[in-house]
């Protein structure tokens, strides 16, 4: 069975046979990353734009690796450097690149619902990259691929999210994920980073993180986005760090192997310690591995569709 | 899907396997350089048997590997369906050894063409022989077996159906009857 959309926005929606598809599709390409030849002619033939309105290392990278292992020609758009520095709208950015005969777009912009408007003036796939403080499907599917491949399931794991949900688009793209999956759900931060009635999407707010630690298998521990004005919303940051900070002390007091994942970038000694960044316990460096398997996955589902 | 016959049974199919086994033996004079891949779904399971074969033979485990060319295939623009994709499993060196490669039936030789570049990018096999259950005819590429398990001529409205005893339930070869003579 194909996807069931040709586009992928975000992952409100989205039904539990496609994300289960992508998920079982990565499993593929992480093969072909392990080879000695990490290149696939999938997808020869296409092009791919990779239009990044806000600034990225990770995800730009992830993917522009990921479209070159499988083939595919990619274009890097970033605003600076570009004319849109001389007043061009974004609209005419985008009929301008489409002229070129492009037929996917990867995009990342800071206005939540870019993605959407860009599948009604263009023709291509469209995939978002980071939408504002919307979705991020493409990290939270390699946070759920991530957590699958360590614990075998996601059904049934209790996985809490910790950190800036208000301002967080892998929060809510893993939220939706995570819950569509059968995964429980819940969030820790301090209470001016906890969104109003975010409850109704199904998950439980804890505000104590050794709580958080005792009750969940999983912590996907969020960047204290400091760029986004992240300090207006508590008094210091060596007060968020004591209350909410994931140090190896405070896994040692709970006494428990919980698996810890964090989107990067990390701020050492903020949300997370040095040594818990680097420990037994966390997946960060797997996770990033798997940002490309996964993201060939979706470009290859996404581009192969007739 | 009308079964027209049943051109080989599993007495035959076991037949079949323990002479091709032998014929890879004496062509490569021996084992000592051999090593199988078998291409899903059912030359993986071809492969495990010409395996056990030639166990039994020359008391030597070859080393066996599963091939999924899909992300190789040259019809992605062409179907209407979206193929589903599957993992290879090479675990081990092939540079400079000599592959069998396995496969149920031989058509046009385009799974075959996607399977070779496919193995390129795992590395740089001596050589590569093709070992294919049954030869149905109608190339459209120039590629042929080096070993043939049966030949069974067919016009495009026919089909074969290999069977194997893992998935299928039995070890048998059939001639089918397309019953959409259009397609």
């Amino acid at each position: 069975m194909p996807l069931s959309s040709k586009h992928l926005l975000g992952l409100q929606g989205v039904p539990r046979e496609d994300i289960q598809l992508i998920l079982d599709t990565s499993i593929t390409f992480r093969e072909v990353l392990e080879r000695p030849i990490k290149k696939v002619p999938t997808l020869q033939g296409k092009t791919i734009v990779n239009l990044f309105y806000e600034s990225s290392t990770r995800t730009r990278i992830s993917f522009e690796l990921a479209e070159k292992r499988l083939s595919a020609d990619t274009i890097n758009f970033s605003v600076s450097g570009s004319s849109v520095g001389k007043g061009e709208s974004f609209k005419d950015t985008i009929k301008n690149i489409e002229a070129m005969k492009i037929d996917m777009i990867v995009v990342r912009h800071a206005a939540a619902g870019t993605p959407l408007y860009l599948t009604k003036i263009s023709d291509a796939n469209v995939i978002n990259a980071g939408d504002g403080i919307h979705e991020h499907p493409t990290q939270a599917l390699l946070d759920l691929y991530s957590i699958r491949e360590k614990l075998g399931k996601l059904e049934g794991l209790k996985v809490c999210i910790v950190g800036d949900i208000a301002h967080s688009r892998v929060a809510l793209s893993n939220i939706y994920g995570l819950k569509t999956m059968g995964a429980h759900v819940s969030i820790c931060g301090p209470a001016t980073m906890i969104p109003r009635n975010i409850e109704k999407l199904g998950v439980k707010i804890i505000y104590d993180i050794d709580e958080a630690i005792q009750e969940n298998d999983v912590l996907n521990i969020l960047r204290i986005q400091l760029e986004r004005k992240a300090r207006e919303y508590f008094p210091s940051i060596r007060e968020y760090s004591k209350y909410f900070g994931i140090t190896e002390q405070r896994l040692e007091k709970n006494g428990k192997d919980i698996l810890i994942l964090h989107p990067g970038p990390i701020n050492r000694g903020v949300e997370i310690s040095s040594l818990v960044a680097d420990g037994k316990n966390q997946i960060i460096l797997n996770q990033v591995t798997n940002g490309v398997a996964v993201r060939m996955a979706i470009l290859y589902l996404l581009g192969t569709l007739n | 899907m009308n079964i027209k016959s049943k051109p080989v049974d599993s007495e035959g199919f076991d037949r079949l396997l323990t002479r091709i086994a032998h014929e890879i033996l004496e062509k490569n004079k021996g084992s000592k350089n051999l090593v199988l891949i078998g291409m899903r779904t059912r030359g993986e399971f071809l492969a495990k048997r010409i395996q056990q074969k030639i166990k039994q033979i020359e008391n030597i485990d070859l080393p066996l590997g599963v091939l999924d060319v899909t992300l190789y295939r040259d019809d992605f623009r062409t179907r209407l369906k979206q193929p589903e994709v599957s993992v290879s499993n090479i675990t081990f060196d092939i540079n400079e050894r000599d592959i069998i490669l396995v496969d149920d039936v031989l058509y046009t030789g385009r799974t075959v063409r996607a399977a070779l570049n496919a193995l390129m990018d795992f590395g740089r096999p001596g050589t590569i022989q093709l070992f294919i259950l049954v030869d149905r005819g109608h190339r459209a590429l120039p590629i042929r077996a080096d070993y043939v398990g049966k030949n069974i001529p067919t016009s495009i409205d026919e089909e074969i159906k290999v069977k194997v005893k893992e998935i299928d339930g039995e070890d048998a070869i059939y001639l089918l009857e397309s019953e959409n003579k259009n397609n």
